[in-house]
């Protein structure tokens, strides 16, 4: 038996509860509505979230729920119907479930045009670009062109690209979901490194719980039609957790119960 | 338990690289040599087919020589076109033509393509008309130019500005519209501004629907140019392939008619092996949608 003791505890707040600090906010929203349509159904409805700087959130919620648009609101994409979006610094990146690189590209110019559109000068960004793909481990894949990158490179070099915007606030829509489950384990190992690293707030979409529980600080209930948040977990970690623990494992299976509860309400 | 044991970040280190060797495909493919062959002799050999089927054809006697010349009667025709700088001069001349005008063509309907594709009110007005213009034969505008510029060179032009630019302008505006969307997300998400946004994002994206219109545009600047030439020749027009197609039929010689054929076709398929096939397929190997870089 290894001596590390069991490492991650949760505990169930309500959403009101969560108490952190207006000023010092990395992303705050307030009842924040969206309608695709005056008269259409409400899409998300009262959405109260605060995140504070660095702070690493996963949101859980059904297919459907209005979990990416609640993203695209925050990534300034879209427009809410109604409420006060707030973001620290010059908005947020994000970063999405297929990798999105430029296929006319090679991955360092994908990671060099992220730093053009910034107004880096063009001496240095060939050197950040490098900096960038050493931090997610391909400082050899620069030359390379997309389709010659398997896809959790390909994530890899898009999270770079993210990075090289400088933003305080990485949104991150699903972006492991189409990986195999030995690519996705290491990419949840990376972005914890990078995370801890770099100090950025992370907003994480995933309808994996057991990914949300791995990776998040807090992991947020979504209902679905309106979309709301209803729920939301603290999981304290002490020291490592791995996707395979049981402390993860129960904590999924106690947030799956509840999801699996919210997606029952809308059964027929 | 050993299966509980942490990775250390050594371990996951060289997981991933072992993972990232597997997952990309090794350099370099045996299949290349082969496939270059076939390409070369296939074609080749469908044409020595056709040649066989002709010959049998004249041989079998079914209509006179004067009417369908045998293989080697165009052949020494052609010889004997050659000798006399004919030939060379045709191709110079319908050659030249045909690619400054050409080149003018893309030149003119690039920015009306973007124009086109990105502004509403320019795509609802004109849009239909250009698509309409593609639909008329550019032979339609012979007699016009004929009137307009008498048999000079311009009538030539103004015939291939005609047929090519609608052409170039339905390959851009198509090649826009089908950059996926993500990709614009992606640029709004970057912080590109509208014109960033066409430089970087929605011009390379629209590439291979450009070259394509290109290519399409180039093969409609040859056929109006030759059939502009057929119907406008003298006066200060220069000699070219379709002039000398149309000089055949006047004195019923049957072979200089096959030998113009021969040639106008000839500059088609080499303009189309030497300049776009090797473009195109440059173009969609680097962003690994060829054939040969399937996996």
């Amino acid at each position: 038996m290894s001596t590390t003791a069991p490492r991650a505890t949760l505990t169930a707040r309500t959403p009101a509860a969560s108490v952190v600090s207006t000023t010092a906010a990395a992303v705050r929203l307030e009842q924040v509505n969206k309608r695709f349509t005056a008269a259409g159904p409400a899409i998300l409805e009262g959405i109260d979230l605060t995140i504070a700087p660095g702070e690493f959130v996963c949101l859980i919620g059904a297919s459907g729920c209005g979990k990416s648009t609640l993203l695209n609101i925050v990534a300034g994409l879209e427009p809410a119907t109604s409420g006060h979006v707030q973001v620290a610094g010059d908005g947020a990146a994000l970063m999405f479930q297929e990798s999105a690189l430029l296929p006319w590209l090679t991955a360092r110019r994908n990671v060099e045009l992220a730093l053009r559109l910034r107004g880096v000068p063009r001496g240095e960004r060939r050197d950040r670009a490098d900096e960038l793909l050493e931090l997610v481990h391909l400082k050899g894949a620069g030359g390379k062109a997309v389709h010659e990158l398997s896809g959790g490179m390909r994530q890899r070099v898009a999270l770079a690209r993210c990075l090289a915007q400088e933003r305080d606030v990485l949104l991150m829509d699903e972006p492991f979901g189409a990986l195999d489950a030995i690519t996705r384990d290491l990419l949840h190992d990376e972005l914890e490194r990078i995370w801890l690293g770099t100090g950025r707030t992370i907003v994480f979409i995933t309808h994996n719980v057991r990914e949300a529980v791995r990776l998040g600080q807090r992991v947020l209930l979504m209902s679905s039609r309106p979309g709301r948040i209803v729920r939301e977990w603290a999981v304290e970690v002490h020291g490592e957790r791995r996707i395979e623990a049981p402390e993860v494992a129960t904590l999924a299976v106690e947030i799956t119960d509840h999801l699996r509860e919210e997606i029952r309400r809308h059964a027929v | 338990m050993p299966s509980e044991a942490l990775a250390s970040p050594a371990d996951a280190r060289s997981l991933e690289s072992g993972l990232d060797a597997l997952q990309t495909a090794p350099v370099g493919s045996t299949r290349r040599g082969r496939r270059t062959f076939w390409t070369v002799a296939a074609p080749l050999l469908a044409l020595a087919l056709l040649i066989a089927g002709w010959q049998l054809f004249v041989s079998a006697g079914i209509k006179p020589a004067y009417i369908v010349p045998s293989p080697l009667d165009v052949l020494h025709e052609a010889g004997a076109a050659w000798g006399r700088g004919d030939i060379q001069r045709a191709v110079a001349t319908s050659l030249e033509r045909g690619v400054i005008g050409f080149g003018v063509a893309a030149l003119i309907a690039t920015p009306i393509g973007i124009l086109v594709a990105r502004v509403r009110w320019v795509r609802m007005s004109f849009g239909p008309l250009i698509t309409g213009l593609q639909v008329l034969p550019s032979v339609a505008w012979v007699p016009a130019a004929i009137l307009w510029f008498g048999l000079t060179d311009a009538t030539a032009y103004f015939v291939i500005l005609m047929g090519a630019i609608p052409s170039i302008i339905n390959g851009l505006v198509a090649g826009v519209d089908q950059v996926p969307p993500l990709f614009r997300r992606v640029g709004a998400v970057l912080g590109a501004g509208p014109l960033e946004l066409v430089r970087h994002i929605i011009l390379p994206a629209a590439l291979p629907g450009y070259v394509a219109g290109l290519k399409q545009g180039w093969a409609f600047s040859w056929r109006s140019l030759m059939a502009a030439e057929i119907i406008a020749v003298g006066g200060k027009i220069g000699f070219g392939l379709g002039s000398m197609l149309q000089q055949g039929r006047e004195v019923q010689d049957m072979s200089v008619v096959f030998v113009a054929i021969a040639g106008i076709l000839t500059v088609g398929i080499l303009v189309e092996l030497l300049v776009f096939a090797p473009l195109e397929r440059g173009l969609l190997r680097r962003r690994g949608l060829a054939a040969e870089t399937a996996r």
